[in-house]
């Protein structure tokens, strides 16, 4: 059994008078341990809802996921979520957002070994310097930032993140993606990804999911990405590889299961 | 003809070595507007009843010349401790403690019952219809019913100012906790934070400015509670004050404390606002 695995789930929404919405159907998605999944696909093809599957936010209504063996029952800090909007508290500095969650996870830990763990991920994603601000006082890419070295500090099996650049503009980015890439390269933690960018699936991931649209979404194709580690995105860019399945995603995504505009 | 007319030509009004530049007023002019022109709206309106009266036209109201010369006894009694001519500071004193109890009642009751209410979703439907009837019972309408009950008149109107201040705390605060955004929320369940951290670091803070928007309208409608309930209880405080003036026909004794409950009413708003600032978080 892989580390992440997801058998026949399906999601469905209990409507008005009876009108049931399935979002989901017979989703099947098998992560090794250290794999960097990405998930991609068109707004409102239940990506999200495949995250929160697992990260016990919104649980499936039939099918199984486990991880690690252990069946997904709730939210927990094994598999810490980096969501889109930062959510990190207003009123807390920095430190105080990561040290929240570090407190509430690594309660054997002493107050020393907690502080160390706390600064030791303020310098992974180079934020020392504005520790003690508060969120309101930092940029977008450094919130995210936050965002991403709470979640790592916590040290979950599992590390979810939810369109995590969705927010910034697009050379904010591009710096964070590399960021990320080298933190990852560095840990090798398990990594499942949404995404709405093609050429940052390419960069950082393993394999790409492309879904298919809703109603009764499900995975449409699995993409391998062949880049050997470590990556850098401008040999990344130049291999020969790399605009065949970027244009093969794209056939997938405004050909194949191009969403229909809402009328 | 045309090749003149095809030249573009600038005829300026006047010379263009004359300086091109708009002058700009001064940064403290802004200031000095700011103060000036409430002093010239007020003075205008002093001039106009000085007028009024001084042609008849204001009834019983007397110009503002002879309210000037009437309280001067009030203003230098303003201390006086007498037991039958309590200076003005010692009547304000009164309804000032009068409001201090009540409203500290009213603002641990209001917020502990909000936290509860907005909380526990079925203790908002349970009481939200009632809340929303006893809101709207006017302050003074409870006086009667405190009075019956407790047949004093100081209590009375404590709980009259307790009534009318909890309200808006009340419902505030259960609005500040149902708003509690939804990301919050996720963050406490996925690192499965303990109930007493959900509520001290994310609950109470994220509610800590309706809170305050609660406390600040009540502090206004307790201020106001207790002048109209002391003009019915009679005893000593600055409602009382307004009507036993009425009563005895000094129109300067009212003006004068009219005055005042203004000033007070508008300290004691700044008052909250401040300390708000201070404990709230700037987002």
């Amino acid at each position: 059994m892989a580390f992440l695995e997801i058998q026949n789930a399906c999601k469905v929404y209990p409507g008005r008078g009876g009108q049931r919405y399935e979002a989901l159907r017979d989703v099947n998605l098998s992560v090794r341990e250290g794999e960097f999944v990405t998930l991609i696909g068109h707004s409102g093809c239940g990506k999200s809802t495949v995250l929160n599957m697992v990260a016990g936010l919104g649980l499936a209504t039939s099918g199984r996921v486990t991880v690690d063996g252990r069946p997904v029952t709730g939210p927990g800090p094994e598999r810490m979520v980096v969501f889109q909007n930062h959510a990190l508290l207003p009123w807390l500095t920095v430190r105080q957002n990561i040290a929240l969650a570090v407190d509430a996870v690594h309660r054997s830990l002493g107050t020393a070994e907690r502080a160390e763990l706390v600064e030791e991920h303020l310098q992974l994603v180079g934020l020392g310097a504005a520790a003690d601000r508060k969120p309101g006082q930092i940029s977008g890419g450094m919130r995210q930032r936050v965002g991403i070295a709470r979640a790592l500090a916590v040290r979950p099996q599992v590390l979810l993140l939810d369109e995590p650049f969705g927010a910034l503009d697009a050379l904010t980015r591009g710096r964070l993606q590399e960021e990320l890439l080298r933190i990852w390269e560095a840990h090798r933690i398990t990594v499942l990804m949404i995404t709405h960018d093609v050429d940052e699936a390419l960069l950082l991931s393993d394999r790409i999911v492309l879904m298919t649209n809703g109603p009764a979404a499900t995975v449409g194709e699995i993409v391998e990405v062949p880049f050997a580690h470590p990556r850098r995105r401008g040999e990344v860019i130049d291999s020969p590889p790399y605009y065949q399945l970027r244009n093969q995603i794209l056939h997938f995504l405004y050909e194949r299961y191009a969403n229909p505009i809402a009328g | 003809m045309t090749a003149t007319r095809d030249r573009a030509t600038v005829s300026p009004s006047r010379p263009l070595s004359a300086t091109a530049e708009k002058q700009l007023p001064p940064a403290w002019f802004g200031r000095v507007e700011a103060v000036l022109y409430p002093t010239l709206a007020i003075v205008a309106v002093g001039a106009a009843w000085e007028a009024l009266a001084g042609g008849g036209l204001t009834g019983q109201l007397p110009a503002p010349s002879r309210v000037f010369a009437d309280v001067q006894p009030l203003v230098r009694g303003f201390f006086n401790n007498d037991e039958n001519d309590k200076g003005v500071f010692w009547q304000l004193a009164a309804s000032l403690g009068r409001v201090a109890l009540g409203y500290s009642l009213a603002a641990v009751v209001g917020v502990s019952l909000g936290i509860l209410v907005g909380a526990l979703r079925p203790l908002r439907l349970a009481f939200d219809p009632l809340f929303q009837v006893l809101r709207t019972i006017p302050p003074l309408a409870w006086l009667p019913i405190a009075l019956a009950t407790v047949s004093q008149a100081n209590p009375s109107a404590i709980f009259v100012i307790f009534i009318t201040a909890i309200w808006p705390i009340l419902i505030n605060t259960a609005v500040g906790v149902r708003q509690t955004p939804q990301d919050y929320r996720n963050v406490a369940a996925v690192l499965n934070l303990s109930k007493t951290a959900y509520f001290f670091k994310i609950l109470l803070p994220s509610a800590a400015s309706y809170i305050f928007t609660g406390l600040r309208i009540a502090i206004g409608l307790a201020w106001l509670a207790i002048v109209a309930a002391e003009m019915l209880t009679g005893g000593v405080g600055i409602g009382f004050f307004i009507w036993d003036g009425y009563n005895s026909s000094r129109m300067a004794d009212i003006l004068f404390a009219l005055v005042i409950v203004g000033a007070v009413g508008f300290l004691l708003d700044r008052l909250v606002l401040w300390a708000g600032r201070v404990l709230v978080a700037a987002e």
